[in-house]
């Protein structure tokens, strides 16, 4: 047995070196395997699971393997150089990039919601407009018949019920984009609670719990609660979500298209790091995040793969967004994104 | 090894005389002191890890961190006392609660009331507690406990809200919930060693107490209680310690406020809490150290207690 396979090992060799000879140069380039590791954000995780399991599919030299160990960390192993990839709900400031020698590219790869969600005895269409969320999270509000809720809610019978807030335990890029939107509308709120952060320094005594479940269960569980969520999750558990005022004026719910609109209303510059706080259209709460690349120091096998990822994220990648309710990269975006990655990774 | 020489019925008892054997029995040894000590140097190795990570804070904070109370995250302010404070309550309340608790199961078990087809199973029952994943009881604590306690919590606060424990209203999470799942948490590791206790206790004092007259009861209470106190009181600080490190079901159902309150229906925070939901994100140098600090507290902690049972065992151990 043994020597005949021997036998059959040194025909096919023979006979694979003269086939071989003719088409050794794509060959070679082709039946290399080159191996991409990322790491950061758990929010965009599920994404990037099905993405790369597709692009594995269609490029299967090309294996790519993701860990959701958090945004920050995402960050600390991108600039400390034991990834090929980092991704974070927060861009990185200008101070982390300059800590990164090999340069950085960030790359805006997807889009998410912020859901508001409550828990109010008898109401079930609750309204908060510009002037009111940011009020209720800075501890101006303290009870739900407040007048500036009521006048939200014409003709709603609201309960006189202290307020209380619910927020994440963890640092999140979900905080992040919550607190970015109420920075943005409320100076109130910069001076009480501060800028927008992924772990923000909350002054109503907030109920903390962890993850977006544990927010879920403990608005779901107390009356008078008042929570924030991400939008894909509150639309795949129906949770109970308040309509929100946009810039014109109007209320609005928490809807993919909305999230799409707001980001398609948003101007992009140049480095891609732009911070949705007041979008100009569509629900009000968005943010990104961001896939972050080095410019130089990839071997050109894995530079190749990482233009034909980005490539294929931002066109049929985008397509998969909408299925998994992650908000798509408005497609000029998209393509601008393709032409700096090409010119600029090496 | 070396004494076996010097009583002649040693001689017939050891089997070391054999070369081979020998071999074995000091490599035995060896490996055995090898393990045994690699344990330890696990342990130092751990605490020189935690106090290199902690140098940034224990150098920036001093010992005031220990009684500061600011948690501010964005500016780096970071103080110890309240997650101190909520630890040290939580764990309290769990061992209030689950001592009387655990001592009732623990006697129901170890006496004749039950005929053993119903006692065996729930002595076993009851330690299948134990092998519930934290974060399933976390869960439980959120869906089931804590809206079970919060009409409780209610009634407490509107009849005993002069009562300092009860003094602000329920918010749901809180360190009353957080007590009572430290508690289902430990009731097993007491009830299960307090009742291995109890059946060891020597037959002849159960015997000379009953023959001096006294009643079942009697006997329980006045005899074999004392008598298996050490164990009991060792079990109680095995039951401590895990209240004292428990994250996640904690994490679930505190409402993770860094506040000092004197009403168990308010929220708080412990220090395992704090770690478990801030490590993985946790960027700054200082932040980092900040929470080893607080590991750092919580190992010096857990020593205490171990140290305390240590005492305790020794002081109710010369009584008996």
């Amino acid at each position: 047995m043994a020597l005949m396979t021997g036998v059959l090992r040194r025909v096919a060799a023979t006979s694979f070196v003269a086939a071989a000879v003719a088409v050794a140069p794509t060959l070679a380039a082709s039946a290399q395997t080159v191996t991409l590791t990322g790491g950061g954000s758990t929010f965009i995780a599920p994404l990037y699971e099905r993405w790369f399991s597709e692009f594995h599919k269609q490029n299967p030299n090309i294996q790519i393997n993701y860990q959701a160990i958090g945004s920050g960390a995402g960050i600390a192993q991108f600039t400390a150089g034991t990834l090929d990839f980092g991704d974070s709900d927060a861009a990185m400031t200008d101070a982390q990039i300059a800590k990164v020698s090999k340069g950085v590219i960030l790359v805006p790869v997807a889009g998410g919601g912020v859901s508001v969600t409550y828990n109010l005895p008898g109401v079930s269409n609750l309204k908060l407009s510009r002037v009111t969320l940011p009020a209720i999270f800075d501890g101006q509000i303290t009870r739900w018949n407040d007048p500036r809720i009521q006048h939200d809610n014409p003709g709603v019978k609201l309960p006189n019920l202290p307020i209380r807030t619910v927020v994440r335990s963890d640092a999140s890029g979900t905080s992040f984009i919550f607190t970015n939107y109420l920075a943005g509308v409320s100076p109130t709120f910069v001076s009480k609670v501060g800028p927008a952060t992924t772990a923000p320094h909350w002054v109503t005594n907030p109920i903390s719990a962890p993850g977006s479940n544990g927010v879920t269960a403990s608005v779901k569980r107390v009356a008078g609660t008042i929570g924030y969520v991400e939008l894909a999750y509150a639309i795949q558990n129906h949770l109970k979500t308040a309509e929100l005022q946009t810039r014109q004026g109007n209320f609005v719910p928490p809807t993919l298209q909305g999230t799409n609109e707001a980001l398609a209303a948003v101007k992009f510059p140049a480095n891609f790091r732009v911070f949705v706080s007041d979008p100009a259209a569509g629900y009000p709460i968005a943010g990104l995040t961001w896939m972050m690349i080095n410019k130089t120091g990839y071997t050109p096998q894995k530079a190749q793969a990482i233009k034909k990822l980005v490539t294929w994220m931002m066109t049929k990648g985008q397509a998969i967004n909408a299925q998994l309710l992650y908000v798509r990269i408005p497609p000029a975006v998209g393509a601008r994104v393709i032409k700096v990655v090409d010119t600029e990774v090496k | 090894m070396a004494h076996s020489a010097t009583h002649p019925e040693d001689h017939l008892l050891t089997v070391s005389e054999n070369p081979r054997s020998n071999l074995l029995d000091r490599g035995f040894t060896v490996l055995v002191q090898g393990v045994a000590l690699l344990v330890i140097a696990i342990l130092l190795g751990i605490t020189a890890v935690v106090l290199a990570y902690a140098q940034p804070a224990i150098a920036h904070f001093g010992l005031a961190f220990l009684w500061s109370t600011a948690w501010d995250v964005p500016s780096l302010q970071f103080g110890a006392l309240p997650y101190i404070f909520g630890t040290l309550v939580t764990s309290s309340v769990g061992l209030i609660l689950a001592l009387p608790i655990s001592m009732a199961v623990a006697i129901l078990t170890s006496e004749n009331f039950l005929p053993a087809f119903v006692r065996e199973p729930l002595a076993f029952l009851v330690q299948l507690l134990a092998a519930i994943p934290s974060v399933v009881i976390g869960l439980w604590g959120i869906y089931v406990l804590i809206p079970f306690l919060l009409p409780i919590g209610t009634w407490l606060n509107n009849n005993f809200g002069w009562f300092p424990l009860f003094s602000t209203p329920p918010a749901g999470p809180g360190l009353l919930p957080a007590g009572v799942i430290l508690a289902v948490m430990i009731i097993p590791t007491i009830a299960s060693v307090s009742r291995d206790v109890l059946t060891v206790v020597p037959k002849e004092l159960r015997s000379a107490s009953m023959a001096l007259g006294a009643t079942q009861w009697e006997t329980i209470l006045a005899v074999m209680l004392p008598a298996a106190a050490p164990g009991v009181v060792g079990a109680s600080m095995l039951g401590l310690g895990r209240a004292l490190g428990e994250t996640m079901a904690v994490s679930m159902v505190i409402g993770n406020s860094g506040q000092i309150t004197a009403s168990l229906l308010d929220l708080g925070n412990t220090i395992p809490s704090l770690l478990a939901s801030q490590f993985a994100e946790a960027e700054s140098p200082l932040h980092i150290g900040s929470l080893m600090y607080l590991a750092l507290i919580l190992f010096v902690l857990t020593l205490m207690v171990n140290v305390a049972a240590v005492l305790l065992v020794r002081v109710f151990g010369v009584k008996v």
